[in-house]
């Protein structure tokens, strides 16, 4: 199911309504919800993962040098990977239109 | 071809769910639906049913299973009867929508208050518009005959819709009848495997039952009705395949003595054998009057209605149950509704007796049969026409 | 326990079976709570869910957040549906119709579907025996419908349906105890568990599924919406329901209560009710009342862990 919902007809519902396709959210944006963004100063990092670990979006990877940073397409901005990081490597700066 | 026993249509009801090879007995015991459950119970204690039987707490719950059980992909039965039916309603919706095809025999029940543990048919028509397949029958072996279709239909890919097969309490639950119980290899040849096509299935994970905003739920509501009006062909089609196996034929309208007849009586369920003894009577006095029995509730067959009334004067139509403060009878607004926009159909009256078990004795049709030809040439009537209340 | 500052990513399973994209709420600790309970799924694991905030915020048509087999039906018969799948798994395998490849049955509600729409299917399940895990996502109210108070709604909390008022102090009645509730089944397994302690929740929602027969864990899932927090607090709310003793945190195996972290003092519960804003009209008196009463609930259960 990969058709946008407004231009699904009726003849193209799958029995019962049942979705084939599993976690397609993934392909919806929830990152234009935040009014913050976490920006990083790596510094004191000690990748321990905590940040990853209390996201509820589960949206925070690891780059090429194995730094946790939140992925902006889904972070909705909650601020908990900031508040629970525990070196302060986090702060959340006011998104700018 | 199956051997032919004296039984009680409990009984043989759940003998035919053996033969069909259920899977998964999810029920809730509740007056008159109790000896199928019962017996079920037996046959899987007794091994002779590989089944799980779940004896759960409420038919709320053995409604729910059940759909558990078939959104895995597994053949899924239940019973149950008036309360309880009334108590799984909002699951019989979800059954339907989300096409998971259960099979549950109904032993039509009246509805409390005040408590009554017989049979009329207030429990079917307050699921009428649950998307079911709905098959109401006459006899033991109609029941017997009709579960076993029943798996055939709603599991065939084209439908996957659950079924109700709808048996009057007490007056057929409860009777012993000579009924055959078809052998099991022909029961094996007749039904083919249960295969859901979107199981419940970790290698192929799937989401059922998803929220459905209004930019699809109209949508989605559209699809389900086609599939249900769909299904009727797939209904004829496996009637006609048991009629060819084991030699009983079932269509959607049933007619009994209705060649040329000018007024048709109309029945549903178990009161139909006393409407045919009045019909008889009737005939014999020279009464232009014949029979329709409507077996198949959903789908409504309407095409199979029209063509059966096209030479009538008059329908009689007899309701068990009450559709308070609107129009009377459910059959009989159904029945009117179908006609209305042909140019040329009979008149139609209706009647409601029979409720809470209450007797219709073969006078009792013809009783109704000349009051409605009276009102069709006189005028008059009320809108609930009641038989047999006192005054 | 573990210490969580020495904590080692790599000791956390990498997979989301509940995928990025849902649509809870900003901070939301339910969708945490659940996002974690996934992450201790074995690969075979099929979910039942019931109406409520998880359920909308994962499945909207045409998308889902779900990468394991789910349904969800309806609101209060989630645990039957999980006995259907179940007992369909059972069959189906001694039948030879479905591989014996030890699928596992999750079901899921909130603490609307688990302590009063749905107790009656729960308490079914639990008695009969299925080998099920039941997990009770608890948000201490109906959120999905607008914050209307539960029979887990604590004791004094302002919500749409117990708002506080001259003649009100809210919610009038003591938490439910549905652990206590499931664990009269003498069922085999019982814990409670809160998202801000990870490794015990993963650790909890594994042994519950290993366990033969029904299990229940209890989730204490902090609601920014609801309890009217700050939606970076969510963590430290669950840290300190446990803290103050609101939440302890105990697994009851076999009938056998053992509690899962040490405290050796009790923190005073106006840090923990300080922080939400549905305690914001509570009088020190009422503070008072519900600081003895958690106390007396703590010890009563202290003194079962023996
Ligand atoms: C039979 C029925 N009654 C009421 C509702 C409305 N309803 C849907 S979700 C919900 C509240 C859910 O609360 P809870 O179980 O605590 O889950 P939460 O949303 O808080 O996660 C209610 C009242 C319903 N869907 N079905
Ligand atoms: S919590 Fe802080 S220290 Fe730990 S990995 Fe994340 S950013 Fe680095
Ligand atoms: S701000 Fe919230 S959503 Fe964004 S990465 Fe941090 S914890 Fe995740
Ligand atoms: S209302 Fe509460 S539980 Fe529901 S999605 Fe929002 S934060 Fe989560
Ligand atoms: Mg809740």
């Amino acid at each position: 199911m990969s058709t946008s919902d407004e231009e699904l007809t009726w003849r193209e519902i799958e029995v019962g309504a049942i979705f084939t396709v599993p976690g397609t959210t993934a392909d919806y944006q929830t990152g234009d919800w935040r009014s913050q963004a976490p920006s990083y100063n790596f510094d004191r990092c000690i990748k321990c993962g905590i940040c990853q670990l209390y996201c509820p979006e589960g949206c925070v990877g690891q780059d090429e040098d194995g730094y946790f940073i939140a992925d902006l397409y889904w972070c909705k901005g909650c601020g908990i990977c900031a508040r629970e990081c525990p070196t302060g490597v986090i702060t959340m700066v006011e998104e700018t239109e | 071809m199956g051997r032919k026993v004296g039984i009680e249509v409990s009984i043989a009801i759940s003998e035919a769910v053996k033969l069909a090879n259920a899977d998964v007995v999810a029920a809730y015991p509740i007056t008159p639906q109790t000896h199928i459950v019962e017996h079920l119970a037996e046959l899987v204690a007794s091994g002779e049913l590989d089944a799980e039987y779940i004896p759960v707490e409420s038919e709320h719950s053995a409604m729910s299973a059940c759909l558990g059980a078939a959104a895995t992909g597994a053949r899924a039965f239940t019973a149950t009867a008036g309360q309880g039916l009334e108590l799984m309603h909002e699951v019989l919706y979800v059954a339907s929508s989300m096409q998971l095809p259960v099979v549950m025999v109904v032993a039509n029940r009246a509805l409390s208050a005040p408590i009554n543990v017989w049979g009329d048919h207030s429990d079917m028509m307050a699921v009428r518009d649950t998307g079911w397949v709905q098959i109401v029958v006459e006899n033991g072996q109609e029941a017997v005959d009709n579960v076993l279709c029943a798996f055939c239909i709603g599991e065939d890919k084209r439908v996957l819709l659950p079924v109700m097969v709808h048996i009057d309490g007490f007056h057929l639950t409860h009777v012993v009848e000579p009924i055959v119980l078809p052998d099991q290899a022909d029961v094996d040849d007749f039904i083919p495997p249960n295969e859901y096509p979107l199981p419940l299935d970790p290698a192929r994970p799937v989401t059922m039952g998803s929220f459905g905003p209004p930019v699809i739920y109209p949508e989605i509501k559209k699809r389900q009705d086609v599939v249900l009006r769909e299904s009727k062909e797939v209904i004829l089609e496996n009637w006609q395949r048991f009629g060819e196996a084991f030699g009983r034929y079932y269509h959607p309208v049933e007619q009994y003595r209705a060649e040329g007849a000018k007024t048709l009586l109309m029945t549903m369920g178990s009161t139909s054998e006393t409407a045919m003894d009045a019909v008889d009577r009737m005939r014999d006095q020279g009464m232009s009057v014949g029979l329709l029995k409507l077996r198949l509730w959903r789908p409504f067959p309407f095409e199979e209605l029209l063509q059966a009334v096209r030479d009538a004067d008059l329908l009689v139509v007899v309701d068990r149950a009450i559709s308070f403060g609107g129009p009377a009878g459910p059959f009989c607004s159904e029945v009117k509704a179908a006609l209305y926009n042909q140019d040329k159909k009979p008149k139609v009256m209706g009647f409601v007796a029979g409720l809470g078990g209450r007797d219709i004795p073969v006078g009792g049709f013809e009783a109704m049969v000349h009051r409605g030809m009276e009102i069709a040439e006189k005028g008059g009537g009320e809108i609930l026409e009641t038989y047999g209340v006192r005054e | 326990m573990q210490n969580y500052t020495v904590f080692v990513p790599r000791l956390v399973p990498k997979k989301e079976p509940f995928a990025p994209g849902h649509r809870a709420c900003i901070g939301c600790g339910e969708a945490l709570a659940v996002r974690l309970a996934c992450k201790a799924f074995p690969p075979n694991t099929i979910v039942a869910n019931a109406t409520g905030c998880m359920e909308v915020i994962s499945s909207q048509y045409p998308m889902t957040a779900w990468r394991v087999p789910w349904i969800h039906v309806l609101f209060e018969n989630t645990a039957a549906i999980a006995s259907g799948i179940e007992a369909a798994l059972k069959a189906m395998a001694r039948k030879g119709l479905r591989p014996d490849d030890g699928t596992k049955v999750v079901a899921m509600g909130g603490d609307g579907g688990t302590s009063d729409i749905g107790l009656q299917a729960l308490s079914g399940a639990l008695e009969r025996g299925h080998d099920l895990l039941y997990i009770c996502f608890d948000n201490e109210a109906y959120m999905n419908t607008g914050i209307q108070r539960s029979s887990a709604t604590p004791f004094g909390a302002s919500t749409t349906t117990s708002p506080s008022g001259i003649k009100s102090i809210g919610q009038k009645t003591w938490k439910k105890n549905m652990a206590a509730i499931a664990a009269a089944h003498d069922i085999p397994y019982v814990a409670t568990a809160s998202h801000s302690y990870p490794h015990d929740l993963m650790a909890k929602v594994a042994k519950g599924i290993a366990v033969p027969g029904p299990a229940y864990i209890h989730i204490l899932s902090v609601c920014p919406t609801g309890w009217r927090s700050a939606p970076d607090l969510s963590i430290r709310l669950g840290r300190l329901a446990v803290e103050t003793g609101v939440f302890p945190l105990y697994e009851i195996e076999d009938g056998e209560y053992k509690m899962s972290l040490e405290l050796p003092k009790l923190r005073p519960v106006e840090d923990y009710l300080n922080l939400q804003g549905r305690f914001r009209h509570l009088s020190e008196d009422t503070i008072k009342e519900i600081q003895e009463r958690v106390v007396a609930e703590y010890e009563r259960i202290k003194e079962k862990t023996g």
